[in-house]
């Protein structure tokens, strides 16, 4: 028997919620942008930077060595929760931006052929859709638009009937940051893979809200994001798979990623060093890796199960008030709920939220053309985490029917 | 900092009913402003009487505050000579950054538009500052238009 999920005890470890916004109980419903850190990360970060900084893979001396060992048990932390087969297939980067520009430049840079076409889907965070714009005029490669159903899930079948002959990568979001569907990742990738067809999922939304297996998902690329998974910003995680990123060349030049070097030249370090130029995050690893316990220690079953509840109770809710349109109604939904309200800007509707303690996004989500294709300037997104609870929905629901009175 | 400061009834009324919504055709100018953090879209044409704004029409999608701002000018500039907009635009300007500027309305009801005083508010809501200020600076653009520099657009971001 497993134990009920504890909220109130899980939100007791997230020093922020106790904060109090424009006098009000703060109800943080933008996980999705970004998730706030419990104590457990805070805590290891500031262990770190009392007790063991000092360059990682340089000194002999005690602190460097502290350092390393620290720095390596966090990508190994990384390794067994997306279960990779190897530390040397665990990248560290700035997010999931620089992941995927760095297997657009890299690996577009050494594969696209004038011709060949690369496929995302029309849900795509800019993030995954610019970087393969970029590297498809730099190559005179097509970029192919997946198209979704009118509930944002991807209609697989005209995907799988896009693959042809000149595609060479499918590039995809694992959960949409606007419409919340969970793409059919395994099914894609399999699809991708008996072709010979490269494959990279952004996994941004997708990791602080279900198991990961990048190996039973079959993927070559995944990419990801520590502050969406209760981490440090500026850190994040690309895995490829060990064959693919060894025969490719090094990104960016300079300190660690080399072996050796002469004025002329130099060779490279193995992997993953090959790909970690200059001096790391090395806080936002190990502050990552405690994130990573944390989020085990609640067990990502019961995350899951938790906000599926979440989203089910502000759905109905929200559904009650005249006005309201969901953005997004995919059977298979992560803790994203995107709406607009009939006759209130979602700017405003963010404002007025804000105003009763109420965090969401509202805006264009770094989805503009998806914007575009649901006839939308805009809309205003709350996004579900591990410490919301039943009053961050009510409170939800309240403000927008405030929201809905000072526009009356 | 209350909800009712940045919503006066004022700025409601104009989002409902917004003046002067349209295009003119044929225009001496257009420009086109994009706030693009929250998608605000609008454009602004004008015809002139010499050196004086005789005509000016806006259109386009925004939040409330930038459509009941881009209402409020368009009445307030209708009929004026360009320095008196110029001068117009660095006084909201002041009203939507400073916290020390003047937001009685008599500073501007002397001038007969004391309606711009109503968006003192929003200077309390940082994040909504360039809501307010996107249509003064297409209007600007499309002032700048009629010198025959090439139209760009604007972007308050
Ligand atoms: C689906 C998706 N991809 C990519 C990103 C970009 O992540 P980051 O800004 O951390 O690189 C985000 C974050 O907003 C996202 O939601």
């Amino acid at each position: 028997m497993s134990t009920p999920y504890n909220v109130a005890q899980v939100r007791s470890d997230f020093p922020i919620l106790s904060r109090q916004i424009n006098g009000r109980r703060l109800a943080y419903l933008d996980s999705g942008a970004s998730t706030q850190r419990p104590r457990a990360v805070i805590d290891a970060v500031d262990y770190y930077e009392t007790q063991l900084h000092s360059n990682v893979h340089r000194g002999v001396h005690t602190l460097s060595q502290l350092a390393t060992d620290a720095f390596e048990a966090a990508r190994e932390r990384v390794r067994r929760y997306i279960n990779a087969t190897s530390t040397r297939e665990i990248i560290f980067v700035r997010g999931t931006t620089e992941a995927i520009n760095l297997i657009a430049q890299v690996w577009g840079g050494v594969t696209l052929q004038a011709g060949d076409e690369i496929i995302v889907s029309a849900l795509e965070h800019h993030a995954n859709l610019v970087p393969w714009q970029m590297a498809c005029a730099a190559r005179g490669a097509t970029l192919r638009i997946a198209p979704i159903d009118a509930d944002g899930q991807l209609q697989l079948d005209q995907f799988l009937a896009m693959l042809g002959p000149r595609t060479r990568m499918v590039a995809m979001t694992h959960v949409s940051n606007v419409m919340g569907s969970v793409l059919p990742v395994q099914a894609i990738c399999a699809a991708a893979r008996e072709r010979g067809i490269a494959t990279l999922i952004d996994g941004a939304q997708a990791v602080a809200h279900e198991t990961v297996d990048v190996r039973a998902l079959g993927c070559d690329f995944y990419a990801f994001s520590s502050h969406k998974l209760y981490g440090p910003t500026g850190i994040g995680v690309l895995y490829g798979r060990e064959a693919l990123l060894e025969a490719l060349p090094p990104w960016q030049g300079g300190g660690d990623m080399i072996r050796t070097v002469s004025y002329q030249s130099a060779t490279w370090n193995d992997l993953p060093y090959k790909f970690e130029a200059g001096t790391p995050h090395i806080s936002g690893a190990i502050g990552l890796a405690a994130a990573m316990d944390y989020v085990e220690s609640l067990g990502l079953k019961a995350i899951a199960a938790h906000e599926h509840a979440l989203l089910q109770r502000a759905t109905a809710a929200l559904l009650q008030v005249p006005g309201i349109t969901l953005q997004g109604t995919a059977a298979d939904k992560g803790a994203v709920l995107s709406f607009t309200l009939a006759g209130v800007h979602p700017h405003d509707l963010g404002t007025i939220l804000d105003h009763e303690g109420v965090a969401i996004r509202a805006g264009h989500h770094c989805a503009m053309p998806l914007m575009d294709l649901l006839g939308v300037p805009a809309t205003a997104r709350a996004t579900f985490g591990c410490y919301n609870d039943n009053e961050d929905v009510d409170q939800l629901v309240r403000a927008v029917v405030r929201a809905r009175e000072v526009f009356g | 900092m209350e909800l009712n400061e940045l919503y006066r009834e004022v700025i409601l009324d104009h989002n409902r009913h917004p003046r002067n919504f349209g295009r003119l055709d044929p225009a001496d100018a257009l420009a086109n402003g994009h706030n693009p953090l929250c998608g605000d879209k609008l454009t602004v044409t004008l015809r002139m009487d010499g050196d004086a704004i005789s005509d000016l029409k806006f259109d386009g999608n925004g939040c409330a505050i930038s459509v009941a701002s881009a209402s409020m000018m368009s009445e307030a500039v209708k009929g004026r000579p360009r320095a008196e907009v110029d001068a117009l635009f660095d006084r909201v300007h002041a009203l939507l950054t400073q916290a020390d500027a003047p937001s009685d309305a008599t500073l501007f009801r002397s001038d007969g538009i004391g309606k711009l005083a109503a968006l003192s508010g929003v200077r309390e809501f940082p994040a909504r500052v360039k809501c307010a200020s996107l249509c003064w600076h297409t209007l600007n653009a499309a002032l700048a238009n009629l010198q025959g520099a090439a139209p760009s657009p604007i972007s308050t971001e």
